[in-house]
């Protein structure tokens, strides 16, 4: 007898007889706090002193949850490993449901997932990869029938919605578009003339700003910005609203649900984005008026009047052509992953990112084929 | 020897702003027993139990668990209040992207430092106590809400917290899941001696499993009953009380 010993709230005592049995007395409580050094404790006991069979004497346990049973489970199969035997001594009735309804029964293994062979995740893949394809070109099919039919109809446009996302993709982003517009323009001013002071050819800065701006980089920058403000917060809304099954409900009430969610949001860009982009295109050109006026000696009158000789109306419009394109896309991407959710929060943040990313590349991967076939063209 | 208080509250005030639900409650909740807080719908029931757990700070008066007062104390002894209690949220808030088994050993996880192999076997325990045996791998989307329910109530028992907490456990459950329910929580409350309160409105479960019960109203924006439902629904003297337990409308 080793006389009685503390872990926490728990008291214990071994006692050990000569053919190898050892016996342990436990008294108090036996639960989360202090299972783990005792399954520790007990386990090293084990090992060193390899017991032929091992008695557990809970008579004076007063309380014993599943944490205790667990310390119990592990004994045993300590035991059982070591080909020794394991007894319970005086437990009394709740400690023995305890043990019951926690099951000292078998149970299987956690059976582990195993990443399932290369081909079948291939294949997986370019099913998944299918369906997907699948899905956007019914849904590009379900928002053409939407738009006609909004069109035929104009009194089932929701005005209110379209005004509303009007302002909340248009309004609210002029800030931040005219803001880095400026900036774009006073980088590009700033980094052309360093070449062109060279051969005192300062004044086509004005034309090279102004040409780029708005031809490429105002309804890309635009789009983008856009893409990261509206896209993404179509796709969550949607997303959001089918998982607590608000897309349900649209359809039971007799809602078509790309024409009650898609069609203001995409028609509320297609409007707005082009104006966005006329914007874009003004900030970024007294973005570069700022290098010419205050850096490059330029006047600003000759700075605008070389600004309107170089632009022509085609420029414009073709900027304001593609950036309508672009929102088309960005909206028709938001709206398509979010209808495409399924299952919890963790689903939602997905189809965010997706919507952004793919936009993002819709919207460089058109502008190249315009870029192209432009090209051949003249 | 008397039972421990483990919930004081007293003179408690609740609201939002200047929205005042209830206004200076007091009761306690003894160690070891069912209380039930029903009422009617709007009264409170649920704005209770979130100032109960600390979700949301009292406008005055106090809410003391095993002894600690919540809303009033420092960041170390409100861990230690948290470590006390498991709840049961009315839509179980297990997190979708985590299979049942992973639910469950999170809390296991973070706050002991029992070996991975033990974390398994426990939590295959206390799957097995909710009878939901050969569910582990299996995400919160994959299986009924009863089950959802008490893969819940597995996770909010994880540490065996001393107080378990239960916004309407039975809401959208089937009579005969939420009978196994009930059976569960008397099971439970019976092996393991934990406090169980419980926020609910329906009958069957408020008779088959309460200890002792408050009701509260909207009106008059406090307790107008308390004790054992059995005795309130023939001898309360308020005819509304009477009425709710009866089931019975005004007239």
């Amino acid at each position: 007898m080793d006389g009685f010993k503390d872990i926490q709230s728990c008291q214990y005592e071994i006692s050990e007889s000569n053919n190898g049995e050892i016996t342990i007395y436990l008294q108090g409580r036996i639960d989360s706090t202090n299972a783990s050094q005792m399954i520790e404790l007990f386990g090293s006991l084990i090992k060193d002193r390899r017991p032929v069979s091992l008695n557990v004497d809970l008579k004076k346990v007063t309380y014993l949850d599943d944490f205790g049973a667990l310390v119990l489970v592990e004994l045993k199969d300590m035991m059982t490993a070591a080909k020794g035997q394991f007894n319970l001594k005086n437990a009394r009735e709740e400690v023995l449901f305890i043990l019951n309804s926690g099951g000292l029964a078998e149970t299987p293994p956690l059976i582990k997932v195993r990443p399932p062979s290369m081909f079948i995740r291939f294949g997986d893949a370019i099913l998944k990869f299918a369906a997907d394809v699948k899905y956007q070109i019914s849904f590009v099919g379900s928002v053409c029938l939407a738009f006609v039919y909004s069109f035929l109809h104009p009194k089932t446009l929701r005005m209110d919605d379209t005004l509303l996302y009007m302002q909340k993709t248009g309004v609210d982003a002029i800030p931040i578009v005219g803001m880095i517009s400026f900036m774009m323009g006073l980088i590009m001013a700033f980094m052309s003339s360093v070449q062109l002071q060279m051969f005192g050819a300062n004044i086509y800065v004005a034309s090279l700003v102004s040409l780029a701006m708005t031809r490429e980089l105002g309804p890309i920058m635009t789009a983008i910005v856009v893409a990261g403000r509206s896209g993404s917060s179509f796709a969550s809304e949607i997303g959001t609203m089918k998982i607590s099954e608000e897309v349900d409900a649209l359809f039971t009430m007799g809602f078509d649900p790309t024409r009650y969610l898609v069609v203001p949001k995409i028609l509320a860009s297609v409007i707005v984005v082009p104006i966005l982009t006329l914007f874009s295109d003004v900030f970024a050109i007294l973005g570069g008026m700022a290098v010419g006026v205050f850096m490059l000696d330029l006047t600003a009158n000759a700075y605008i009047l070389q600004t309107l000789k170089t632009l022509t109306l085609f420029d414009i419009l073709l900027g304001i052509f593609k950036s309508g394109v672009f929102a088309l896309l960005i909206s028709w991407i938001g709206c398509l992953r979010g209808f495409r959710v399924k299952g919890g929060a963790a689903a939602v943040g997905q189809a965010t990112t997706s919507a952004v990313v793919s936009s993002i590349f819709l919207i460089i991967a058109f502008d190249s084929i315009v870029a192209v076939i432009l090209t051949y063209l003249s | 020897m008397e039972t421990h208080k483990i919930i004081q509250v007293r003179d408690l005030t609740v609201g939002y702003g200047t929205d005042i639900i209830l206004e200076n409650i007091s009761f306690d909740v003894l160690e070891g027993e069912i209380f039930i807080v029903l009422g009617g719908s709007g009264c409170g029931k649920s704005t209770l139990l979130k100032h109960l757990i600390g979700l949301i700070p009292p406008l005055s008066g106090q809410i003391r668990i095993d002894g600690e007062d919540i809303s009033n104390c420092n960041e170390t002894t409100f861990k230690n209040i948290l470590r006390k209690i498991g709840v049961l949220y009315q839509s179980t808030a297990l997190f979708g992207s985590m299979t049942i088994a992973e639910n469950v050993s999170l809390p296991i996880k973070e706050y002991t430092d029992l070996p991975q192999k033990s974390v398994e076997t426990l939590v295959k325990m206390k799957l097995n106590m909710v009878n939901l045996k050969g569910y582990e791998n299996h995400l919160p989307s994959e299986i009924s809400g009863g089950m959802r329910k008490r893969a819940g109530l597995a996770r909010a028992m994880a540490l065996n917290p001393k107080i378990l907490f239960f916004d309407e456990p039975s809401a959208g459950l089937d009579p005969v899941t939420s009978v196994e329910l009930d059976n569960l929580i008397i099971h439970l409350n019976k092996s393991l001696g934990t406090t169980m309160v419980i926020v609910t409105h329906e009958l069957q479960s408020i008779f088959n499993v309460a200890h002792r019960v408050i009701m509260l109203d909207k009106q008059t924006k406090g307790i107008i009953a308390e004790g054992n439902p059995k005795h309130l629904k023939d001898h309360s003297e308020n005819p509304f009380v009477r009425n709710f337990f009866n089931r019975k409308s005004e007239n």
